[in-house]
């Protein structure tokens, strides 16, 4: 097929659940490309000899030649190659922001729509699951044991990169269950918990070993796993720390949470089925949620599907400064969520027994840009009003976990207390490495997972020392 | 799983397990808690460390049935296990020699000054232990705290056994005794008791730390739900507590932010006793 035919292809759409539908429900939005339509979507690739796609991707996925896979209803091969770069294809494929990664480089994007890369890693890497057993073979082994601080998207990268090098890996999981952000945070109506569920299992099968309950910092110091354990290296990847709270009056009454709680009730507890399941979730019939970025669309669109009418999030910029991935956006619109852009909360009020009754907001406009180049809000006086709700849920960042810094006081930490680290995503402790939020402070999945790639084959280069 | 190795009911509703846990045995101090799972689709809820011998690998739960988790939970035997149990959790009692203790525990709060007790006393501390309930059976470790403590007072509300009253009555008795100063009081138990204990000790200015227990659920400092206003500030009690300056608590908030969740844990337990007691007809509803 020539370049020409190639962009007379329009891009496939995504098939979804209709949003009157879905938004009373939590499953999964985007029901995956048909096989046809993953084929006609592969063409459209230009096939670039120097591919400017593969530089926008975290984790390098090598995209042409994966496209062209797809294009010859080679999915075995196309599996193959995002293997190769990506350990969790599934999950990057449903919740990567590729709009401003892969798709962003596209050449295609410039003259029309870029090709729909995450769409095709989405529909191969869900193939593969279901149609074709492992291609895992265990190489020799090393006789090197790593242990992974946190069983989140930069941990479980790191420790499948280092098990298809040979080396022993055990991961030391928090919580009752591996996955971190993908099981607490993102909800199941953007990323299926049994898709979690299968990625992680290949990894079991690829020999890497999951330790759940074990809060290192506290169960086991970074010393402990080195002296004591015998780990020859340790990569801290313990991920978002906790909630910031914007300090206002009324933070304490009932019916305000972090974003981190409502999620982590509704996703990981699965207060959504309570009573089914013990752990309950305050229900409320409006529900307002202050932030902009995905995590903030993930509470907006939960509190809409637990029957939130209206569900409104607040925003003290504009919609073109939000932080969240386009298509959240897009779907939470659909969702009929409501959206006050240019707001932001000054005061929680409540009621006299200590329930939320309302937010107080006032009106802002945009300034000068500020150091992070977007424009700045600024206040208009003599412009509150108030929003009426019952749950008020606060997304607006975390700042860094203390449980491993605090018992580990010869790491060094930046001000914030992020830890630092070399070029070699070492920390100031030989033999331990960090990566992920606990580095970078709170970002994407994907940029997790890419520091757990890169950290793999540092902690392989200083295993081979 | 969390084998159980021991369980027996210690007063009336309150259940002591002894739990296979080497992990957490091996570094639990006083002060510390774990957060743990019953079943698979349970509810995570904290627990004070009673106990713990990191010989045999075991921790020491005392639990009070209060709702479907803990009514779960106290129904487990020797030889069943519990799903999930993270931890040790929060930071250690600060322990040092502060001359003489008052411990005051109400109810199971008695369990979490009993391990403070033990490490007060290695420290080289005097150590008087008051302890509350309701009448004479819900007097908790009475006699474990008297082979640590150099003395131990039990109080009832009732007048069954030990002194008759609150234990701030009590307290009061002791900070009077001129001749024996106190010079450190710590506390855990219900929310009015520890709000009337820092009345009672701030006045005088008695250094008291308070253990405080709100509701949590993930207890790494990830979610929030724990905070608690500690001197005009926002404290996570899971990462920054549980215990802090009694005197600087807003024991109010918290008394408030424990019943956010009353109405749905009384449809939980409902729901569980269902299943656990078929026909079983709920008294609460009766009496609606």
């Amino acid at each position: 097929m020539n370049t020409a035919d190639r962009m007379k292809i329009p891009r496939q759409a995504m098939p979804e659940q209709e949003p009157q539908e879905r938004s009373h429900n939590f499953q999964e939005v985007n029901l995956g490309l048909a096989t046809e339509a993953a084929r006609l979507e592969a063409e459209r690739c230009l096939r670039c000899r120097n591919a400017k796609c593969v530089t926008g991707c975290p984790v390098g996925v090598n995209i042409p030649h994966f496209m062209e896979a797809v294009a010859e209803g080679d999915l075995n091969r196309a599996a193959d190659i995002l293997f190769e770069s990506n350990v969790l294809p599934g999950i990057t494929g449903r919740v990567c922001p590729q709009e401003i990664q892969c798709e962003a480089q596209c050449i295609r994007g410039k003259k029309s729509t870029s090709a729909a890369v995450g769409y095709l890693e989405r529909f191969v890497a869900d193939w593969a699951r279901e149609n074709r057993p492992d291609q895992l073979v265990p190489p020799p082994s090393t006789g090197k044991r790593v242990a992974v601080v946190g069983g989140g998207p930069a941990g479980l990268t790191c420790a499948g990169e280092l098990a298809k090098k040979g080396h022993q890996v055990t991961v030391f999981e928090a919580m009752h269950k591996p996955g971190g952000v993908l099981v607490y945070g993102i909800p199941e109506f953007r990323l299926p918990k049994a898709i979690v569920d299968a990625e992680v299992d290949k990894l079991r099968r690829m020999g890497v070993r999951i330790v759940c309950d074990v809060v290192v910092g506290q169960t086991y110091t970074i010393r402990d796993l080195l002296d004591e354990e015998g780990f020859h290296a340790v990569f801290i990847a313990n991920g978002a720390g906790l909630p910031i709270f914007q300090g206002i009056p009324g933070e304490q009454l009932k019916g305000v949470y972090s974003a981190n709680e409502y999620l982590t009730r509704v996703n990981l507890m699965g207060a959504f089925r309570f009573p089914a399941n013990d752990t309950p979730v305050i229900r409320a019939p409006q529900i307002a949620v202050v932030g902009g970025g995905n995590v903030a669309m993930d509470a907006v669109r939960t509190a809409r599907r637990l029957g939130a009418d209206p569900a409104t999030l607040i925003y003290r910029r504009s919609r073109e400064e939000m932080p969240a991935r386009a298509e959240e956006v897009k779907h939470a619109e659909q969702e009929g969520v409501v959206f006050d852009m240019l707001c932001s909360p000054v005061e929680i009020l409540g009621t006299e027994d200590g329930w939320v009754r309302a937010v107080r907001c006032q009106r802002m406009e945009l300034g000068e840009p500020d150091a992070s180049g977007r424009r700045s809000p600024v206040p208009i006086a003599g412009s509150e009003f108030e929003i009426p709700c019952q749950v008020f849920i606060e997304a607006i960042g975390t700042r860094a976990n203390p449980l491993i810094t605090q018992t580990t006081p010869e790491l060094k930490t930046n001000k914030w207390g992020y830890i630092e680290i070399d070029a070699n995503n070492m920390t100031s402790i030989p033999g331990v490495f960090a990566g992920g939020d606990i580095v970078r402070g709170a970002a994407t999945v994907i940029l997790a997972m890419g520091d757990g790639k890169r950290t793999a084959a540092a902690i392989n280069t200083y295993l081979a020392k | 799983m969390f084998v159980i190795r021991e369980a027996e009911w210690l007063a009336p509703q309150v259940r002591w397990l002894v739990v296979d846990a080497p992990r957490i045995a091996a570094r639990h101090r006083p002060g510390h808690f774990v957060i743990l799972r019953v079943v698979e689709d349970g509810e995570r809820i904290p627990l004070t460390v009673a106990r713990s011998d990191s010989q045999e690998g075991t921790i020491t739960l005392v639990v009070q049935v209060v709702g479907a988790t803990t009514d779960r939970l106290c129904r487990l035997e020797a030889g069943e296990a519990i799903a999930n149990i993270a931890g040790p959790l929060g930071r250690p009692t600060q322990i040092e020699n502060f001359g003489h203790v008052v411990l005051v525990g109400g109810g199971v709060g008695t369990a979490v000054i009993y391990p403070q007790a033990l490490g007060l006393k290695a420290c080289g501390n005097r150590i008087t232990a008051v302890i509350g309930g309701r009448s004479k059976p819900y007097v908790i470790l009475e006699e474990e705290l008297g082979r640590t403590c150099d003395a131990v007072l039990p109080c009832t509300d009732d007048g069954s056994h030990g002194y008759h009253g609150f234990v701030t009555g009590k307290l009061q008795e002791l900070i009077a005794d001129t001749a024996n100063p106190v010079h450190a009081v710590l506390t855990a138990g219900p929310v009015p008791m520890m709000r009337a204990v820092a009345n009672v000790t701030r006045g005088p200015g008695i250094h008291t730390i308070a253990s405080l227990n709100p509701i949590m659920v993930d207890g790494t400092g990830m979610c929030g739900g724990c905070r608690v206003q500690v001197g005009g500030k926002m404290m996570f009690a899971c990462v920054h507590g549980p215990e802090f300056d009694a005197h600087q608590v807003n024991f109010d908030e918290l008394s408030d932010r424990l019943t956010a969740y009353r109405d749905q844990e009384k449809v939980a337990w409902d729901h569980f006793r269902e299943q656990a007691d078929p026909g079983h007809i709920c008294k609460l509803a009766v009496l609606q």
